[in-house]
């Protein structure tokens, strides 16, 4: 079985300081894998990394998608290759609507992969189905992206992005900050529909409360840009009561 | 150093019984006055000098351009005006060629009681009291482009709404050129809109051949009269190689309206200045602009307008949108006059920075002679959104497609605040056309107004 994403040794940076210093992880289709760890330890380099965010720089090592080799792409071809990033902070465009950027993301995918465009009608069909599992109200469908949107919408609205998009692998950015316990159900009930044995997701977050609603079968801890500790679920669990300090002993600190 | 002046001064004096002859004597007699100011001011505006931080008016009249002092006619490609036709707008055409006016049949079949559109020429045989009355009164050799143009001046466009005539449709007046050899146009427009009439006029330029070089040198003269409405649209979608010189006069007295949006869309070098005043209490001026250039095209827009009465509203938006080398310049200046209370203004310039090149000059400015006044004045500059632009591509979107999603983002609202809906509705389709693809492309290419 070829894994959905394989890292290996990747070390990448922002402004010249090294903060992914060697990151090995596979992941298999079906999995879902939790990423957590004390704040600077590095999960959002991780996240931006893979989707090409141009404020990091890669200096080393690989990832490869599904057979693709991520790193050398630019962020478009990495989401066509089945990527997507849910962001921690999802960005306001102004004068954008949510239905001509999605069309334009949908299409734009669609070109990738040799189809046609959608149809009008077939577009907002689509869209009318995607916006029933995270409940995203038909009005802010037709406002622009994120503008005004509440907390909870904006994720909400990235998790609505990601049933369009149809990615193999999610990773999801501290998708729970922010977002209050009604929201926090219907986004992690969103991302449990899209669970299917064929796709994966990573999920990124500081606290247990979120793996609650999104089971994960692998739990790693990120320490100083390198995994330091992988476990199954109990680990988070373990986190929970106990704090990171026993893995800053661990490692020797 | 080089006085591209001279060559018109020349050209005036020695053919100056030519150029009055075929001219109506009303236009004749402002000759003399404007080649006295010329000679006067001497040379026209370089760049660096106050108000021309990019474009030089010198440059832009230094080739030799064929002037057409004798009238003779030339042929009009009325066909062409349906290039630029909008679809579903319903308006009264008249082409203009060069600078001579030609009416089209449904113009002259259409038009209500108390509106009239005719040549200047025509104008000032049939209403020689209203022509003298109002023609240079604003321009009145203000500066040394205007003077040139009123020295040159043999025939314009006049428009008149009658005291309480009022027409929904627009007068749209297509500029073309055409001549296969360089040409130089002088156009003038004087539009009286009397006591309680309305008025909306649609000027759109464009050259049909892309290989020559134009020059336009435009004059336009508006009076709105007491409680009067008038609505000015201006589309340039020409060529590269055709440069204009514009100037806007409008005064307003009390209770008048003037609403205007300049599009710049595809063209050469683009000077515009506009001169409003609110003359009575109560009137009104919102201008807006929406500046898309490429290339290494100049774009400067100047704004002069002066709050001299009480209860008096003004609204400036102007917005450009600079790719490649382009280089834009905005001079605003709103004058609130002492006695002008319950003055209420607001200007703002917002840029855009596409190309890596682009270069910005704003320079907005308030006199505030009067207390009980509210202004404000606002000037932003930047570069495209980086987390938009990240956030769009992480969703599957191109680049290129992202940044031209962005770009229209950017500019709709000038767009979208045009009060002829079938006009709003083009000019959002011309936007998306003209960012489509290639930014750079030509009007040629940019099948606009195809």
């Amino acid at each position: 079985m070829q894994p959905i994403l394989k890292v290996e040794n990747l070390r990448a940076g922002i402004e010249g300081k090294e903060i992914l210093k060697g990151i090995n992880l596979t992941v298999n289709p079906g999995e879902v894998h939790a990423i957590m760890g004390p704040n600077g330890s590095g999960k959002s380099t991780f996240s931006g990394v893979l989707a090409g965010d141009p404020r990091f720089t890669v200096l080393g090592g690989s990832a490869v998608l599904d057979g693709t080799q991520l790193l050398d792409l630019p962020p478009e071809t990495r989401s066509h290759a089945g990527l997507f990033l849910s962001f921690q902070y999802p960005v306001e465009i102004p004068g954008v609507t949510m239905v001509n950027f999605m069309r334009a993301a949908v299409n734009a995918k669609r070109k990738y992969l040799n189809e046609d465009p959608l149809s009008a009608a077939e577009f907002l069909k689509l869209m009318r189905q995607k916006r029933a599992i995270v409940e995203l109200d038909n009005k802010l469908a037709s406002r622009s992206v994120n503008e005004g949107f509440s907390g909870g919408e904006k994720k909400r609205n990235e998790i609505f992005q990601m049933a369009m998009l149809e990615p193999k692998l999610s990773i999801l950015d501290e998708t729970d900050s922010g977002l209050d316990i009604d929201a926090l159900r219907i986004v992690a009930g969103g991302v449990n529909k899209l669970r299917t044995d064929r796709n994966a997701t990573i999920v990124i977050t500081h606290y247990q409360r979120l793996l609650d609603y999104i089971r994960p079968d692998f739990v790693h801890i990120l320490y100083k840009g390198r995994i330091v500790y992988s476990g199954g679920p109990e680990l988070a669990l373990e986190l929970e009561e106990k704090g990171y300090d026993w893995i800053k002993e661990q490692v020797g600190e | 150093m080089e006085n591209s002046l001279n060559q018109y001064l020349e050209l005036i004096q020695g053919n100056l019984a030519t150029i009055d002859a075929n001219a109506p004597e009303a236009l004749d007699a402002l000759r003399p006055e404007a080649v006295e100011a010329l000679r006067r001011f001497g040379r026209l505006p370089r760049r660096g000098d106050e108000g021309f931080p990019n474009a030089s008016p010198e440059e832009m009249f230094a080739p030799d351009y064929g002037l057409n002092i004798t009238r003779r006619p030339i042929p009009a490609d009325v066909a062409a005006s349906f290039r630029c036709d909008v679809p579903n707008i319903s308006t009264l055409t008249a082409i203009v060629v060069g600078d001579s006016f030609h009416p089209t049949a449904t113009l002259l079949k259409n038009l209500p009681e108390g509106i009239e559109v005719m040549s200047l020429a025509r104008a000032a045989k049939e209403h020689p009291t209203l022509v003298s009355q109002y023609l240079n009164k604003l321009a009145a050799n203000s500066s040394a482009p205007v003077a040139l143009n009123t020295a040159l001046l043999q025939d314009g466009v006049f428009i008149r709404a009658a005291r309480g005539a009022r027409l929904d449709k627009a007068i749209q007046i297509v500029n073309i050129f055409n001549t296969p050899v360089a040409m130089m146009a002088v156009r003038r427009v004087l539009i009286v809109a009397e006591e309680d009439s309305a008025l909306r006029v649609l000027l759109c330029d464009h050259s049909q051949r892309a290989d020559v070089d134009y020059l336009s040198s435009q004059v336009v003269e508006i009076f709105a009269g007491k409680d009067a409405s008038v609505e000015l649209y201006d589309i340039e979608e020409s060529s590269a190689r055709t440069r204009r010189l514009s100037s806007v006069f409008v005064r307003q007295d009390s209770g008048a309206s003037f609403f205007s949006t300049g599009c710049a869309l595809c063209g050469g070098d683009s000077i515009a200045s506009s001169r409003i005043d609110l003359e009575g209490a109560g009137a009104s001026a919102s201008l807006g602009a929406l500046v898309i250039a490429s290339g290494s095209r100049h774009i400067d827009n100047s704004v002069l307008l002066t709050h001299a009465a009480p209860h008096c509203t003004s609204r400036q938006l102007f917005k450009y949108a600079l790719f490649d080398d382009s280089r834009g310049a905005f001079g605003g200046k709103v004058v609130v006059r002492p006695g002008a209370v319950r003055t209420d203004a607001a200007q703002t310039n917002r840029n855009l920075l596409v190309g890596e090149h682009s270069t910005m000059h704003s320079d907005p400015q308030l006199e505030i002679y009067c207390d009980d006044v509210k202004a404000s004045h606002g000037a932003t500059t930047g570069q495209l959104d980086a987390r938009a632009l990240f956030y769009m591509r992480s969703r599957g979107i191109p680049e290129d497609e992202a940044r031209r999603m962005l770009v229209q983002a950017f500019m709709m609202d000038v767009a979208d605040s045009i009060r002829l809906d079938a006009l709003r509705d083009r000019m959002r389709l011309l936007v998306e056309k003209r960012l489509g693809g290639d930014a750079s492309a030509s009007c040629a290419d940019c099948a606009a107004c195809k």
